[in-house]
């Protein structure tokens, strides 16, 4: 008789939009009912961080974490789940590379609480109390955990075997893990160790809108203009990070017609996905009429760039070379 | 067993909390008569959205917002929608706010199911003190057969397919930007959504009739509902369009008190002059409050400051539902509850099927509104950007997105409040109200876990669950050890071959 | 700042920039030995990649010289530079790295007295800047 693949769901900081995504198999679900026994999901199961920790080691065939890694308990999770499982797979863009809760590293934990617990308008919280890891309320004892200063990516807490990125992933890539399974069941082969569950192109190469000529005199925000429908959105003016992203997805924003913000990670090649993505807008913006322009107007055509950190690395800031915000005579 | 030797367990901790959305545990507390001294409801997490959305252009929030939740993603992404459209001071097309309001209660749909059928419904169609390991979805679907299971699924894909049609993706949406939508649908599109509305004012119609059969029919459940266990009597908060109906998209902001009487009704943006937050010291998550009240700690009353909102809430607010189907669901209802404003926190599970049944019968009005194929999706904002409000009723109550940028529209700060944060307060008070109700005298029983559960559950705490990935069983056991820290008692009540940790500590 | 020595990363093109510091070395001229020189054939070759790389790695400043507008080797690199150091310097700047730690300069193969200066100035402004938020103490980075 085929015994049941073990697999574990653990959760870091998440939306849970990677638990609908694996509901979104809709009947599919059902096949992977049949392959495996389902051991730890929070989000849909009632077992408890005690049965967890009984499980032994390698007697969990695959975990998989969604989520950033925002806090003590967060990481505990992680460890846990690696400790016990053959394999562990990052899944959905938070857990591959930090996702958009990533983009806390643009401040720190200080600052969050400021505005949370203090500066926003309807806070009324005037002794600035702030939630704390140990307290004694009533004569009660109160833990909380730890909330970190930084977000990290699954894979700078543990070692990861495989990435399914996306946010959340698409029902096709999460589809192909069923085979994969299936197949381990069987022969007990797995694909190579570090294997990303998505395309290997870029998002430019399964984009359906028509690419002409790749020369822009001015950007576009997305608001400021209707779009031609058939054309390429960079090519209009309007960013897309669809030529420093990772395809796999389906094109699904391109076909809202909005344009890719990047949630799929890097090609395999390329080592930071904001860095790669400033060289290719620098290619192609102000390019026609590149020697007249003085450098005032270089400085105005690129100040249409608002937000370089948050566009370019929106979900990708925990992995990227410099991985946070540091204010300069911040020395201690 | 002699009174020196009775157990003395003064402390049941339950981590973490499972089937819902975010983090959070449960701490209960027993004073030396072993009744519930008190219980609390902490949020283990905190991602600071407020603060790290800061520097960003504020046509990006309505993609960056979603990320709060991938269960009601909509929700925010609408919320976030109408507070860009706000910041910029532009009025999108009629057919832009059709399209939006199409999506959204589509959206709505998706969410209600998933938790009326995964969550909340096996209480009621299995019982609260049926055996565990059947009550679930499985159960439920062996009481009632795999038909209804399939029924489920596929009527939720409905309900993400529109919304992905619409939106570009279910979760996570893209669609929406200041001054419209970024893209008009085809008549093709259109009709494939009006089959599928069809499809699921059916299976509207045939949830309710579940109700009727499971619950209505049962006077242990109806006392269970009308049980002083589970009520609570607070100040209600909720949508209305311009006839005091229930609308998730658009109108006014109602509040009534403890007997129903109007309490207040602003406009969205006015919101700051009735809502205030509390912090505590043992949870990340915030307390909304009713400023004009003020805050008096977690209790219930017409001199305390808190208010619920969700299902219940808006039908408690509202004078009717704005659709026949759902309009005589929402009479009947209210005629079993025993009149309105029902406090009976169990009836949100209910509400929550009159509700897919109006955002059914909306999604099909507005799947057959000719203007919904419209071209014109989109006005271009010409103002300068400065503050806006946007307010939605995201599945789970009232929420609010308020943006304030420079005259670039990047954001200089934000506002959130968000639906379920809202209903913080009133879920501590339900969890603290049922265990009070139910441990007294060391005496920690089997229904207890799972009633306390209950109380937390009907609040639909931001999560749709599997519809078939459960194990079939609420494992759960109870430890309850003396001041030496030996075991006097354990109960169990699981299949499960590794008992599931309920920690059971003795504080000296 | 007392002690401080920064570390310049230096990327200077084959044909101007290169050829400009070598001139200064054979006239002799002094400038400060802070900076260690990578020479690229063309300034337009500089990934953003290499300076976030720099400063990751160490650097308290990168410098950047190409050739003149309109006298590029190979014809429209420097165009190309310019655009790309730009938006390095916002990127970097939102991550807490002042702009003023990046310094790009036209520096023609006949310019070695002017290669010295803007060099020494350079690094005498990233001294008075300090040592780079990456590489202070207690900065968390990684």
């Amino acid at each position: 008789m085929d015994k049941k693949i073990k697999l574990a769901i653990g959760l870091g900081s998440t939306c849970s939009g990677c638990d609908i995504a694996i509901l979104d198999l809709n009947e599919k679900v059902l096949d992977l009912a049949s392959l495996v026994e389902i051991v730890f999901w929070p989000t849909a199961m009632d077992f408890k961080l005690p049965d967890l920790e009984k499980i032994g080691k390698n007697e969990i065939d695959i975990s998989l974490q969604h989520g950033t890694i925002r806090t003590s308990g967060q990481e505990h999770i992680a460890h846990l789940l690696r400790e016990r499982a053959k394999v562990m797979i990052a899944f959905g863009s938070c857990s591959c590379f930090g996702g958009i809760p990533g983009l806390c590293n643009l401040t720190s934990r200080e600052e969050i609480f400021e505005t949370v617990y203090k500066e926003t308008p309807s806070t009324v919280n005037p002794e600035f109390t702030t939630p704390r890891t140990e307290i004694t309320q009533d004569g009660h004892d109160l833990t909380l955990p730890e909330l970190y200063n930084d977000g990290k990516a699954l894979p700078q807490i543990v070692d990861v075997d495989y990435y399914l990125p996306g946010c959340p992933p698409a029902a096709e890539l999460i589809g192909r893990l069923l085979p994969i399974i299936a197949n381990f069941m069987e022969t007990g082969e797995l694909p190579p160790k570090g294997t990303v569950i998505a395309s290997d192109k870029t998002l430019c190469d399964e984009c359906p809108l028509t690419k002409e000529n790749k020369m822009i005199s001015r950007i576009y925000r997305p608001h400021e203009i209707i779009p031609d429908p058939k054309r390429c959105l960079l090519e209009q003016g309007i960013l897309c990070t669809g030529p420093a992203t990772r395809g796999g997805c389906g094109a699904r924003c391109i076909n809202a017609l909005m344009p890719c913000r990047g949630c799929m990670g890097p090609t395999a090649e390329v080592k930071d996905q904001g860095a790669k993505m400033i060289s290719a807008i620098a290619s192609i913006l102000g390019v026609e009429n590149e020697k007249d322009l003085s450098e005032d107007e270089v400085e105005k055509l690129l100040d249409q760039i608002k937000d370089p950190v948050g566009t370019f690395y929106r979900f990708t800031l925990p992995v990227a070379l410099i991985n946070r915000r540091i204010k300069e005579g911040s020395e201690k | 067993m002699t009174q020196a030797q009775q157990p003395k367990a003064k402390r049941i901790t339950i981590e973490p909390i499972t089937r819902l959305e975010g983090e959070a545990k449960i701490d209960i507390f027993l004073n030396d008569e072993g009744n519930v001294d008190n219980a609390y409801f902490q949020v283990v997490e905190l991602r600071g959205f407020e603060r790290f959305c800061q520097g960003r252009p504020v046509e990006e929030m309505p993609r960056i917002t979603p990320r709060i939740c991938g269960v009601c993603p909509g929700a925010h992404h609408m919320a976030s929608s109408k507070a860009v459209d706000a910041v910029f001071g532009v009025d999108p097309p009629e057919p832009a706010k059709k399209l939006r309001e199409l999506f959204y209660c589509a959206h709505v749909i998706h969410s209600h199911i998933a938790h009326f059928y995964a969550l909340a419904g096996p209480d009621f169609v299995l019982g609260p003190a049926a055996d565990p390991s059947k009550r679930n979805i499985l159960g439920v679907i062996e009481a009632v057969g795999l038909d209804i299971g399939r029924k489920v699924i596929t009527a939720r894909s409905y309900a993400q397919r529109i919304q992905e049609t619409i939106g570009g993706k279910a979760t996570h949406p893209v669609c929406g930007l200041p001054g419209g939508m970024s893209k008009p649908i085809t008549e093709e599109e259109r009709k494939e959504i009006e089959e599928m509305a069809k499809s699921l004012v059916e299976f509207s119609k045939f949830s309710l009739e579940l109700v009727d059969n499971v619950i209505l029919r049962n006077k242990d459940y109806i006392d269970l509902i009308l049980s002083d266990t589970y009520s609570h009597e607070t100040y209600y908060m909720g949508m209305v369009d311009q006839n005091n109906k229930v609308n998730f998209y658009d109108g006014d902001i109602r509040v009534v008190d403890l007997k129903g009487k109007e309490y207040a009704k602003f406009k969205p943006k006015d919101y700051l002059n009735y809502i205030a937050e509390h912090v505590e010291p043992w949870s990340y998550l915030k307390f909304p409050y009713l400023k004009g009240i003020g805050w008096k700690g977690l209790v219930d009353g017409e001199d305390s400051g808190i208010y619920r909102v969700n299902c219940l809430a808006r039908l408690n607010v509202a004078d009717g539902m704005a659709t026949p189907l759902a309009q005589e669901a929402y009479d009947k209802m209210y005629d079993v509850l025993g009149g309105k404003p029902s406090h009976a926190t169990l009836a949100f599970n209910w509400a929550r099927i009159v509700e897919t049944m109006y955002a059914s019968e909306r999604l099909l009005e507005l799947a057959t509104d000719k203007d919904v194929t419209s071209k014109d999706v989109r006005a271009i904002p010409t103002g300068t950007p400065e503050e806006g409000v946007g307010c939605v009723e995201a599945p789970r109550g009232t929420l609010f997105h308020h943006y304030w940028t420079d005259e670039e529209g990047i954001i200089k700060k934000v506002n959130l409040i968000v639906a379920t944060g809202q209903n913080n307060g009133p879920m501590c008070m339900s969890i603290k109200k049922a265990a009070q109700s139910l441990i007294k005298n060391w005496k920690v029983d089997q229904g207890l876990l799972n009633m306390v559960e209950m109380a937390f559950r009907a609040y639909d705490p931001c999560l749709a669950c599997a519809t078939h990935t459960l194990p079939g069983q609420m494992p759960l056991e109870v430890i309850i050890r003396d001041i030496k820290g030996n075991e006097v008692r354990r109960l169990s009540r699981h299949l499960h071959p590794e008992p599931l940790g309920i920690r059971v500590d003795v504080v000296s | 700042m007392d002690g401080f020595e920064p570390k310049i990363i230096g990327f200077c093109c084959n044909w101007c920039a290169y050829a400009g510091a070598d001139l200064a070395g054979i006239s002799r001229i002094q400038y400060p030995s802070n900076l260690r020189m990578i020479r690229v054939m063309c300034s337009g070759t500089i990934d953003p990649l290499y300076i976030l790389e720099a400063f990751q790695k160490g650097a308290d400043g990168v410098f950047i010289g190409g050739c003149h507008p309109g006298d590029c080797h190979y014809q429209s690199g420097n165009y190309k530079t310019r655009r790309k150091v730009s938006l390095a310097k916002r990127l970097l700047s939102q991550l807490g790295v002042s702009p003023q730690r990046i310094r790009l300069e036209w520096v023609s193969a006949a310019e070695g007295q002017r290669f010295a200066q803007v060099v020494t100035d350079f690094i005498k402004e990233v001294e008075e800047l300090g040592p780079s938020p990456l590489n202070q103490r207690g900065a968390q980075h990684g």
